[in-house]
């Protein structure tokens, strides 16, 4: 397996009864991902796609031994979903929910702080490990597996990553959405260090994009930490300064953020920065 | 959503700020009467979303009444980086001994507020950080315990002041953090404050940029919006529910994704084009916001070709198809097209597009590549 999810991966699933919930709840089962519960409060007793529905995440794991949760409420109830999750014992939570006040997080953080407990998100596409499990909202079947790990800010820009990787053969270990927000539970740098002791990553792919320093970040850990090859990819070398472009995280303020001065910090430690999505696969090709 | 300096300040004037007392104006009599109130000389404040008003002499000192009237009647009406100055602020002028920068802004490292101080205030902050580095301090504050108040006053120290200021200043900062925590900000600014002739501390200047996803815990404060901050086209879009920012390249981009359509940019770019927009349609749209899109894409007259960029998780292809062909339905336009659909439903959307003769391509390149070519005309 990859990491963080997996064979072992029994899933619960918070809002299980809306109208994406439902829908990716499905896609998730059909994939193989081990679906176990959903919470909905007020739903208690219902069934979704096979699925038991309870109101509260205690009583799920209670019933279910659940140990991973995918949020999908919305914005305004994610941050309690996550803490809601944090207290009920889970040890993954990934909360795909997008738009969800920063000071919400901020506060959601320092709850998380002091439990044994990883975050993934929000707003973000989730994760996969090919042919064992999908946690989130990626089109598993764009995924191969293999032993090439992804971590990425960026959603569809993964699926077109993952595609011209998949198109040319080359499979994938897991493949981490960390999502664009200025505040996330799992940063590159900790998924790094995860790929860098799993036994079937022999290659890493980083997808940045503007805004943050969190990919300097990343540059300096590759450089102090990794054996295993990194190929990256920046997205916004042409947006302009001070304008957000979607993702929160993505915008350039002052000297921070923008493009080059990430690309620049990956390839001063050796990391090779490819202009094109297909192109990450050319990289990787070359040092298989 | 950005605030003006005015809407600014009577917030942390709220949270025990002190401010100048002064009051806005949209006509030249308006100016006249406010300084005519307050008497002695008046500082003619332009009020637009955008940095660089006094550079751009939107900001400006009046001796009496009778100059505020005329300065009132130079910067009303003025275009400051594209935006029409429609209110002044005639603050009265402050006996300047000193300037302090003060604000709060997330620290995306440490996921939590900070307050970033600086005893050389007057100048962007910004500024001071690439020049001067070591004059910028800094305190995280858990946004769990709030400001404690050795936090403040070891700030206060740190920052120089001494005697009677300290007390003046940890009653400030705790204002700003705190109208920076209640009004869910993402920066909370004052630039400068200011020590007066007087011996007092005072925020001649300020600033706050509100979270969008958190406007809706505060209708009040939502309801302040300038609609000058964004193009028309931007407001329709965000009515719409699309991320869109106009550039002013020739290629119109329609892309689901946030990160998907800063690379499509890139893209169109790298083989030569130049894109007029950033576009992205969100995750789950319908034919319905397509539509409403595109129709905003054409209302640009630089656009002379138009690239769709979709790769399908959540979105579907033939919903995306048949928003394109809707659209056209409601506004015929000769602008070439080319779109590129694959992902969840690609089969049944790309056959949509062919049996209305639309042309498309499978690959992200070639795609880019054909909307550089039909917007230069080949």
């Amino acid at each position: 397996m990859g990491i963080l999810v997996g064979k072992n991966t029994r899933l619960v699933v918070q809002g299980i009864t809306g109208r994406e919930g439902a829908f990716h709840t499905q896609q998730m089962i059909e994939y193989g991902t081990n679906v176990v519960a959903g919470v909905t409060p007020g739903k208690g007793g219902e069934w979704v796609h096979g699925v038991p529905v309870f109101d509260t995440v205690k009583e799920a794991v209670t019933a279910t031994e659940a140990n991973t949760s995918i949020i999908y409420v919305p914005a305004r109830f994610s941050a309690d979903a996550i803490m809601e999750a944090a207290d009920a014992g889970i040890e993954l939570v990934v909360c795909i929910t997008e738009g969800v006040p920063v000071l919400d997080m901020a506060r959601a953080m320092a709850y998380l702080a002091n439990k044994d407990i990883r975050l993934i998100g929000p707003n973000c596409p989730g994760l996969i490990t090919p042919g064992e499990a999908k946690v989130g909202i990626t089109p598993g079947h764009i995924h191969l597996p293999g032993n090439v790990g992804l971590v990425s800010r960026s959603g569809t820009l993964t699926y077109e990553v993952v595609q011209a990787l998949t198109d040319k053969g080359i499979g994938q270990s897991t493949a981490v959405g960390i999502g664009g927000d200025p505040i996330i539970g799992t940063k590159f740098i900790d998924t790094l260090k995860l790929f860098e002791s799993d036994p079937l990553t022999d290659q890493v792919v980083l997808i940045g994009e503007i805004g943050g320093t969190d990919e300097q970040v990343a540059a300096q850990f590759i450089a102090d930490h990794m054996s295993k090859p990194v190929t990256a990819f920046i997205a916004g070398r042409t947006a302009p300064p001070g304008k957000r472009m979607g993702h929160a995280g993505a915008i350039i303020q002052g000297g921070e953020g923008t493009a080059d001065e990430k690309i620049r910090a990956l390839e001063a430690v050796g990391v090779k920065v490819a202009e094109l999505p297909t192109q990450v696969a050319d990289i990787v090709a070359s040092q298989m | 959503m950005k605030l003006h300096e005015y809407q600014s300040k009577r917030i942390f004037a709220k949270y025990g700020v002190p401010i100048p007392e002064g009051e806005v104006a949209t006509t030249p009599a308006e100016a006249r009467e406010i300084a005519h109130q307050i008497g002695g000389s008046v500082v003619v404040k332009s009020q637009v979303l955008v940095g660089g008003r006094g550079k751009a002499g939107g900001v400006k000192v009046a001796k009496d009444a009778d100059e505020a009237e005329q300065l009132a009647k130079q910067i009303l009406g003025m275009d400051i980086k594209g935006l029409t100055v429609e209110k002044v602020l005639i603050d009265p002028t402050a006996d300047i001994r000193d300037e302090i920068y003060i604000g709060v802004v997330i620290d995306r490292a440490q996921q939590k507020p900070v307050i970033i101080a600086s005893a050389e205030g007057g100048v962007e902050i910004e500024i001071v950080a690439k020049e001067n580095p070591d004059a910028i301090k800094r305190v995280a504050v858990d946004p769990v315990f709030g400001l404690m108040n050795f936090q403040a006053t070891n700030l206060a120290y740190d920052l120089g002041l001494k005697g009677h200021y300290v007390g003046q200043f940890t009653k400030i900062i705790k204002g700003l953090y705190q109208a920076f925590m209640d009004t869910d900000a993402s920066l909370a600014e004052i630039n400068p404050l200011v020590v007066t002739g007087d011996e007092q501390l005072l925020a001649v200047d300020g600033k706050i940029v509100l979270d969008d996803n958190a406007l809706y815990k505060h209708p009040d404060l939502a309801e302040m919006r300038d609609i000058q901050e964004e193009s028309p086209s931007e407001r329709e879009a965000r009515l719409a529910g699309l991320n869109f920012i106009k550039l002013d390249g020739e290629i119109g981009c329609m892309v689901n994704g946030a990160g998907l359509a800063m690379a499509t940019m890139d893209i169109v770019q790298h083989f030569g084009g130049s894109p007029a927009n950033f576009l992205d349609i969100g995750g789950g749209a319908n034919a319905e916001k397509v539509a409403k899109a595109l129709r905003i894409i054409l209302q640009d007259p630089n656009v002379k070709s138009i690239l769709f960029n979709i790769f399908g998780g959540i979105t579907r292809c033939d919903e995306v198809a048949k928003g394109i062909l809707e659209a056209l339905k409601q506004v015929p336009t000769d602008v070439p097209m080319v779109a590129r659909l694959v992902g969840t439903n690609e089969e049944e959307g790309q056959k949509i597009l062919a049996e209305a003769n639309f042309p498309s391509a499978t690959s992200l390149s070639d795609a880019a590549q054909q909307a550089v070519a039909l917007a230069k005309g080949a």
